[in-house]
């Protein structure tokens, strides 16, 4: 019987068992690389969780992860799985770049911040849209248009660095460097002006964006009508426009919200990290967020606890890769893959065993009786 | 004029490598999603498949050998997506997104672990790989103009597997359209309910079906890494998965009109490399990314109904539950 198992084990023990086993397969893949995967786990969670360096990075992945993790899971509660995560992100990095080489020399800060996170939401929106009006009106499946969109952001961006963006005389596709005036505020910096010492790493103020976005998801889709007519769509369009929603506008909307939530991925790496446009910023941001909205079930705060996880992942990856060398940061993709093979596709996976384990379970003895 | 025609002959033979692991995979999609069952992981498959094959080559020194890793290395991939999507029922789209992600990282971390290579596979003597077969009668008839490059370079100097690749086609046409098993599988694809009341296992075509799909892939990656290329290297299928996927929407999920996209995609990659820096009146210089991206462009241009209606079996992406 689905759905004989009480909330706790539905919504806690289900899902940590499926994360439990990608990761028992991940330590096995260690064990056959011929590493001990417990030194593995202990190197990683040092390299991600000890020291304000180690945190400081550590947040810095994981305020990406926030973003493309809350843009799946907007999208998914509409019924609509957002590949293009990617593409969007890029495109909003995009966007954020034109600005600050167009106003980093005249536009003060004050003006160029808001305009940044502005401008790249409304990129990464707009990056969508197309995919987004062609699933509500012409029916195509945004699965593919939003692959294609990935495929064609990517060419756009090399065509523009490398013919026409490139700072004079550079050798690498990459712009000039921003002003001053068009870069994001350090954390490390922000903190030692309150009298903080904390150590020097590339988390920037777009950390406090992504816990602004977290608030505006939850908001937005359980406390609005319109997320009440998102959640309508996501369950069965016909019903919605029995309630008199147009599940096109809601398809149209959601999708650019999503592209939005991605595009804030550009505004922390080109405004915050790296101050200039550069190729492959993104570096698969947009696909783990896909395993981060199926860890995190689709809730903000999910997404936020899934998106630490992977933030400990790749930080403490990369420690673990400079410490073993056998095993490489690409360990971390593995695990994304296997993650979202049981948090995803398998998810009902471990079910069975569950709902055997609690009919199973000793009962009050007057039942037996 | 001789000239000019040379060059286009080699423009079309290289058209012809290019898209062979796009036929492959496109058709290997092909008997997939016509069962119902989407297959976003053909990118995924053809670049396990493709390391499988480049590591057991290193290995075994043998190119059958390692056609049949690779194969066997995508059809166990392909289980593993029907195992989630008809037995499991889970998300057809999710599963094959996690399948490629899987196989990019799974690559890279066993390449470095048994190779030490960067995620290089070691460069393949020609006795492990599949090298160009001259046909008899290329080099007499060099000198007979039009007629002997055209068997000289077109039809004559490609490897096994690019003229397997094009049989294939005509063997996918008439699988679907001339046997029980292609009609059935359609039918499980359109209306999976009649061929369950007809007494037929939908699960068992669509894990047929699947199976197809992962041998196919295999061919296809294992033509990347020891046909086309001398080893494996890291994400080294760049997207053909999905741009196979694209060619068999394009192609409406029919073969020959798939095989056609595959070729038209292919002769744009191939222009692409033969206009990288060349000047042309009028344009100047060609911008290549734009060529590139062409075959992403129709297929969206062609999703929106503006070139004629792709409409995909209407069994796609639900999976089948039994009624009792």
């Amino acid at each position: 019987m689905r759905g004989a198992l009480p909330r706790w084990i539905d919504v806690g023990l289900v899902p940590l068992a499926n994360v439990l086993i990608a990761f028992a397969i991940a330590g096995l893949l260690v064990l056959m690389i011929g590493e001990n995967p417990l030194r593995a786990l202990r190197i990683m969670l040092a390299g991600a969780l000890v020291g304000g360096e180690a945190v400081g990075y550590t947040l810095y992945y994981t305020t990406n992860f926030v973003f493309t993790g809350l843009a799946v899971a907007l999208a998914f509660h509409a019924g609509l799985f957002n590949i293009g995560g990617e593409g969007q992100a890029y495109i909003g990095g995009l966007g954020v770049g034109l600005l600050a080489l167009a106003g980093d020399g005249t536009l003060p800060f004050w003006l160029l911040l808001p305009l940044g996170l502005v401008v790249s939401a409304a990129f990464g929106a707009g990056w969508a849209l197309v995919p987004a009006y062609l699933q509500a009106y012409r029916g195509s499946h945004i699965v593919i248009t939003t692959i294609m969109f990935n495929f064609l952001a990517a060419a756009l961006m090399v065509y523009l660095l490398v013919n026409v963006l490139i700072a004079p005389g550079s050798m690498s596709p990459e712009s000039r460097e921003f002003a001053h005036a068009a870069h994001l505020p350090f954390m490390h910096d922000v903190l030692a002006r309150l009298g903080l010492k904390v150590a020097n790493t590339p988390l920037n103020m777009s950390v406090l964006a992504a816990a602004v976005a977290c608030v505006f998801v939850w908001v937005y889709v359980w406390h609005t009508p319109w997320g009440y007519e998102l959640r309508t769509v996501g369950h069965s369009e016909r019903a919605a426009v029995y309630a008199g929603i147009r599940p096109q506008r809601v398809i149209v909307a959601t999708l650019c919200m999503s592209g939005a939530l991605a595009g804030f991925v550009g505004f922390n790496e080109i405004m915050g990290v790296h101050h200039r446009l550069l190729l492959n910023f993104t570096a698969g941001y947009g696909f783990t967020g896909i395993a981060v909205a199926l860890m995190g079930r689709n809730h903000p705060v999910g997404v936020v606890l899934a998106s630490l996880l992977f933030g400990v992942l790749t930080q403490g990856g990369a420690e673990l890769a400079f410490e073993i060398p056998t095993i490489t940061k690409e360990m971390i993709v593995v695990i994304q893959g296997l993650v979202i093979l049981f948090s995803g596709a398998l998810a009902h996976l471990s079910r069975p065993w569950f709902e055997r384990l609690y009919a199973a379970r000793p009962r009050p003895a007057a039942e037996g009786a | 004029m001789d000239e000019a025609l040379v060059i286009l002959l080699l423009t079309l033979s290289a058209t012809l490598r290019v898209a062979t692991p796009l036929i492959l995979c496109a058709m290997a999609g092909l008997f997939s999603e016509r069962s119902g069952v989407i297959d976003i992981g053909l990118e995924g498959k053809t670049l396990a498949a493709a390391f499988a094959a480049a590591a057991v080559a290193a290995v075994g020194g043998s190119a059958w050998l390692a056609l049949g890793a690779g194969i066997l290395t995508a059809v166990a991939m392909a289980l593993l997506h029907g195992y989630a999507c008809i037995t499991q029922r889970g998300n057809q789209v999710v599963s094959g997104v996690a399948l490629n992600i899987l196989a990019s990282g799974l690559t890279v971390v066993l390449g470095i672990a048994w190779f030490q290579r960067g995620g290089q596979t070691p460069n393949l003597m020609p006795e492990a790989r599949f090298m160009p077969l001259n046909w008899p009668g290329a080099a007499a008839l060099a000198d007979v103009p039009v007629l002997g490059p055209l068997y000289g370079v077109l039809v004559s100097g490609h490897n096994v597997i690019v003229y397997a690749a094009l049989l294939v086609v005509p063997l996918t046409h008439w699988t679907l359209t001339a046997t029980r098993f292609g009609l059935r599988l359609r039918a499980v694809g359109e209306n999976p309910q009649a061929v369950d009341t007809a007494g037929i296992s939908v699960a068992g075509l669509r894990y047929r079906a699947v199976l197809l799909c992962g041998l196919l892939t295999g061919i296809a990656g294992t033509y990347l890494a020891i046909a086309q290329n001398a080893g494996f290297s890291r994400d080294m299928t760049a997207g053909q998965g999905y741009i196979a996927l694209a060619a068999m929407i394009f192609g409406k999920w029919r073969p020959y009109p798939a095989l056609g996209a595959c070729l038209l995609f292919g002769l744009l990659d191939a222009a692409a490399i033969r206009l990288q820096g060349v000047r042309v009146a009028v344009i100047g210089e060609v911008p290549v990314q734009l060529i590139q991206a062409l075959p992403y462009a129709l297929t969206v241009i062609l999703l929106a109904g503006f070139i004629g209606r792709a409409v995909a079996p209407r069994a796609i992406g639900v999976p089948y539950m039994k009624e009792h």
